[in-house]
């Protein structure tokens, strides 16, 4: 049987004021463990709303979010940040490195503020992470010293670092060149295979085209869900 | 907690120059508070020191506080009597020798007995008015500082020169008279008595140095035309800041009016509790003013770091680890520049030490006085740290309430 990592239940965003505005409009969605799932959808469609209230970045209005079967709707602010931390790994379109920190230094900085490893551990596997994406010798550089497609992957490693059930990733290669792309895909690729679910939103239809499963989203719903059957992706559903 | 603090040492440490001002900014007020504190108390003890050492800690009159209670007053609970004078039959005080001797066993200091009475001295047309204090030499070094006020002869003096008087060097000044000259003593009972200056003394009040005589307890129970009376036993103290509380005991013992030196200076202490609160306002004021520096600049950097917030939280951080890491920085400022504070203070106040200004009241060039206290250092640290905690709460408090999203939106 399938392992559910992450499920929205009736998940509504609105925002509210003196025009309210529905942002994610009644979704509904369950993706599996070790899944790679895709959102697309034309600018202003929710898909970067939806992916905020999945990685528990922003609270639902209506609905619930469940993380490895654990309800997060009635979770304090403190509690969802704990949630964050040990079990979502979040890599954006910018990546995001502090920048007075170096490259392993940025990696340890969820292990740090999980608390749970010795600092040797945490620099051994900070290390690992970093030469497994092929940055071992850019271990003591600053952002500012790496091209895009190596910063990205150092934001890639730092969301790996707590080794977290689900990645989350808005955009990851908005900002970068084929090759980059190419690489940064192939990463995330790489880290489903290995068991830990992703979720990524992006424009691009051939990297969508790479995942298990891609969501395409309009006006904060699903409008067509293709899934991979047989090496090729098959329309699933259609709203 | 070593997180936080990286991260806080990277910021505060990428700024050097904003760091450095913040520091020198606190630094200033730390270093400036710990003067002026130090001169402030300083001058203040300096005062009081000579306060305390020109009268005695603590003076038992030949009156009563209230008027005695009457014994049909005792006697009858509806007897109430009104308009009696409190007033003895006789002045001085009763069985003086056997009440001293009582004191003496359990004060924590010695007692003199001494007889004051107002005369006139009257030297080449000048009469002025004064206070005539007649001591017994021997007790009284006991019981007062008189002797090292001496600036011309010795107590002892009293007792060689014919009806031999102390006279204060302003007093002097003023009738133009020299050790060994003779002036003219006038008492309330037109007793006339020549008398010769025996010593000249100095107590630094020059209220005291112009209107106090001493002589002889002999010479002024004749001035007063009272042989044998005692009206005055003057108390001094092991610790003059007790005297308040000895006052009230003594009182109690000899049902003698016991005024104390802080009884006696109300007026003058008040004023006092005034100043120290004005010095309070000012020292907190510079404290608050110096943390400015720290509140803009941990503002400054709490709004480039914005993002940094953000993703930090979105990382999974608690919103108040996040503020933490601001309020550490300007901690970092806070004790860095309390340090330097510290060394300006001590700087500042060795330094003003060195200074001396004339004293018009006793005409000597005296030292500025400087109290030391390491008091002075840990409340000026204290509150500053507190000032630069504050600073940076209130901008770290705002950054840190931003919500994630809003951030990475906004730079995406």
């Amino acid at each position: 049987m399938t392992e559910v990592a992450l499920q929205a239940v009736e998940l509504v965003r609105r925002i509210e004021g003196v025009v309210s505005h529905t942002l994610v409009n009644g979704i509904d969605l369950a993706v599996n463990k070790g899944e790679f799932v895709a959102i697309t959808g034309p600018s202003g469609s929710g898909k970067s709303s939806l992916l905020y209230l999945l990685g528990l970045l922003d609270a639902p209005s209506e609905g619930e979010i469940m993380i490895c079967g654990q309800p997060t709707s009635k979770l304090s602010e403190t509690e969802r940040a704990d949630v964050r931390l040990t079990k979502c790994g979040f890599v954006f379109q910018f990546h995001f490195l502090l920048p007075e920190f170096t490259s392993l230094d940025n990696v340890l900085l969820p292990m740090r503020a999980a608390g749970r490893m010795t600092e040797g551990e945490m620099r051994e596997r900070g290390l690992a992470l970093l030469g497994s994406l092929g940055l071992g010798e850019h271990a003591n550089k600053r952002p500012n010293q790496l091209s895009g497609g190596q910063r990205q992957r150092v934001a890639i490693a730092r969301a790996l670092a707590n080794r977290p059930e689900i990645i989350v990733a808005d955009e990851p290669t908005g900002a970068l060149d084929t090759a980059s792309t190419e690489q940064v895909f192939s990463i995330l690729r790489d880290i489903a295979d290995q068991g830990q679910t992703v979720v990524v939103v992006t424009h691009d239809p051939a990297l969508a085209a790479r995942a298990d499963r891609r969501i395409h989203i309009v006006d904060g719903k699903i409008a067509e869900i293709t899934e991979r059957c047989g090496g090729e992706l098959v329309c699933a559903a259609v709203s | 907690m070593k997180l936080l603090f990286n991260i806080a040492w990277t910021h505060v440490s990428a700024r050097v120059r904003q760091t450095l001002v913040g520091m020198a900014g606190v630094a200033m007020g730390v270093g400036f508070t710990i003067m002026m504190a130090g001169l402030m108390q300083g001058s203040q003890i300096d005062f009081l020191r000579q306060l305390v050492d020109t009268m005695p800690h603590i003076t038992v009159e030949d009156e009563r506080r209230s008027v005695p209670t009457q014994p049909a007053e005792q006697e009858y609970a509806a007897v109430q009597m009104a308009d009696i004078a409190n007033v003895g039959k006789r002045p001085g005080i009763k069985y003086p020798e056997s009440v001293m001797s009582s004191l003496r066993s359990w004060i924590p200091g010695d007692v003199a007995p001494s007889v004051q009475t107002s005369a006139i001295i009257d030297h080449g047309g000048a009469r002025i008015g004064i206070t005539l204090t007649g001591i017994d030499p021997r007790r009284e070094v006991h019981a007062s500082k008189l002797a090292s006020q001496m600036r011309e002869g010795k107590l002892d003096d009293l007792a060689r020169a014919p009806n031999g008087i102390i006279v204060g060097e302003a007093l002097a000044e003023k009738l133009g008279v020299k050790t060994g000259n003779t002036v003219l003593l006038v008492g309330g009972q037109g007793t006339r008595l020549n008398s010769t200056v025996a010593g000249l003394f100095r107590s630094g009040m020059k209220r005291v140095d112009e209107s106090q005589i001493y002589s002889l307890a002999g010479t002024a129970q004749l001035m007063m035309g009272q042989s044998g009376v005692v009206n005055q036993l003057r108390l001094r103290l092991n610790d003059p800041m007790s005297a308040q509380k000895v006052a009230t005991q003594v009182e109690a013992q000899t049902g003698y009016k016991s005024v104390s030196w802080q009884e006696a200076n109300a007026d003058l202490l008040s004023t006092f509790t005034v100043r120290d609160f004005i010095v309070l306002t000012v020292m907190g004021a510079m404290l608050l003013t110096s943390s400015f520096a720290t509140y803009n600049i941990i503002s400054t950097i709490t709004h480039e770091k914005r993002q940094d917030i953000a993703i930090m939280k979105s990382l999974g951080m608690r919103e108040y680890a996040v503020r933490r890491i601001f309020i550490i920085e300007s901690i970092i400022i806070g004790v860095v520049g309390i340090l330097f504070g510290w060394i300006l203070g001590y700087l500042l106040c060795y330094g003003w030490s060195k200074i001396t200004i004339f004293n018009p009241l006793t005409g000597t060039t005296v030292p500025l006085q400087i109290y030391y206290s390491a008091m002075h250092y840990v409340v000026a640290g204290g509150i500053s740290l507190l000032c630069c905690a504050g600073a940076a709460y209130f901008p770290a408090r705002k950054a840190t309430r931003v919500h994630p999203v809003d951030i990475i939106r906004g730079a995406s």
